[in-house]
């Protein structure tokens, strides 16, 4: 039996809401604000207070999938890579650089956005990058 | 006066003969609703802000009903265990309570009519305080219907329907709730109908709100929730005359077959 809240930043928007999630025997079970916190002062909205939801849903994907003639079919990771970085070879080859966009996530680290800015800008070539959390 | 150390040795005492004890701890400067299992634990225990610590119980009990658990309660979670052991949420019989007392200024934030436990601890630290009265619940009261209509409309006119109100109550323990009912709410509508959205809450919350404020608390609005249910609380007191979190032995009215006088 353990039960304890960790602190941590809502991943849904660039406000950078604080948030406890509860932890009930290893398990995420529900969240709480954090109260004097001085960007979201204990309070949270719909998505903040909901922001457990996704970490055991049944429906989150645990495995990466490739889509092959119109289906997925779960994969692991090296072949994955391997696929990943082949396509972007040869767009960066033809038709180009810019024919590639990124789109970032407000679910990472501020510096896993500096790094992904930084592979689109130097290893892709493009200024194609942008995040869903410029709200 | 200091509160903390007396709390400390009063866990201490309980503390190998229960499993744990619901406390809050201080890491690193925030506080947080705990499950106390080590002494070691307890240089870190803390004693403000409050956070809902009936519901932590809730929680850890419906996950542990065998579980010998300690809570650490204030007047107010002290009344909301009560109600929620009428409604077998909670099991008070596993549960050893640790009385903490509010202070002059904790009473004057929370409008609080009784800032200290007294029906259900089996210890009690800090000095009971005065009773504060809810003067703006007082002024509504002197009110008519439709100037309190027009000050609640105003009120709930800024709500974003983030149902933090609903989600910080330990009384709102519905696995499914009427607020995400289709036929009740629609969906996507912000601010949400008025005054269904708020009154189906105040009246789901009529006989079990204890005035713990923590639905004021989390409301990104400042919508002053508490006297809404304490204003609501006093007409059921006149009505039935029930007062929740008072006697474990009361029953609510609403779970209640009505007697018509023939």
């Amino acid at each position: 039996m353990e039960y304890r809240n960790v602190m941590t930043t809502c991943p849904y928007c660039g406000t950078g809401c604080a948030l406890y999630l509860q932890v009930l025997d290893g398990k995420v079970v529900g969240t709480l604000p954090v109260k004097g916190h001085p960007v979201s002062q204990g309070s949270l909205c719909i998505k903040g207070w909901n922001a457990h939801g996704f970490v055991h849903h049944p429906d989150r994907l645990t495995k990466p999938l490739i889509k092959e003639n119109g289906d997925f079919r779960e994969a692991n990771w090296d072949e994955v890579y391997d696929l990943i970085a082949a396509k972007f070879s040869a767009l960066r080859e033809d038709p180009g650089p810019d024919s590639i966009a990124v789109l970032s996530s407000a679910k990472c680290t501020n510096e896993e956005n500096y790094l992904l800015q930084k592979f689109t800008r130097a290893v892709l070539g493009t200024n194609n990058v942008d995040h869903c959390a410029r709200l | 006066m200091n509160r903390l150390e007396p709390l400390r040795s009063a866990i201490e005492e309980v503390l190998d003969k229960v499993d744990g004890v619901v406390a809050l701890r201080n890491v690193s400067g925030h506080v947080a609703p705990h499950l106390f299992k080590d002494r070691e634990e307890l240089d870190e225990l803390a004693v403000s802000p409050k956070y809902p610590l009936p519901g932590t119980l809730h929680l850890i009990q419906t996950a542990h009903p065998e579980a010998q658990l300690a809570i650490v309660c204030r007047g107010c979670e002290e009344r909301g265990l009560i109600e929620l052991a009428k409604r077998n949420q909670v099991n008070l019989d596993n549960v050893t309570i640790i009385g903490l007392a509010c202070t002059a200024e904790e009473a004057e934030e929370c409008r609080c009519a009784k800032p200290y436990p007294s029906v259900l601890v089996d210890s009690h630290v800090g000095e009971r305080t005065e009773p504060v009265a809810d003067r703006l619940a007082e002024g509504l009261r002197q009110k008519d219907v439709a100037e309190r209509l027009e000050f609640w409309r105003k009120q709930f006119d800024r709500c974003i329907k983030c149902y933090g109100c609903r989600n910080a109550c330990p009384q709102c323990f519905c696995p499914e709730c009427t607020l995400e009912e289709g036929l009740w709410v629609d969906k996507g509508e912000v601010p949400p109908a008025y005054p269904t959205f708020h009154l189906i809450r105040a009246m789901h919350t009529a006989g079990k709100c204890v005035g713990c404020r923590e639905c004021e608390l989390a409301c990104p609005a400042n919508i002053p929730l508490t006297t809404l249910y304490a204003v609501i609380r006093e007409e059921v007191k006149d009505l039935f005359g029930y007062e929740p979190g008072v006697d474990l032995e009361d029953r609510p009215p609403l779970v209640l077959t009505m007697e018509v006088e023939s």
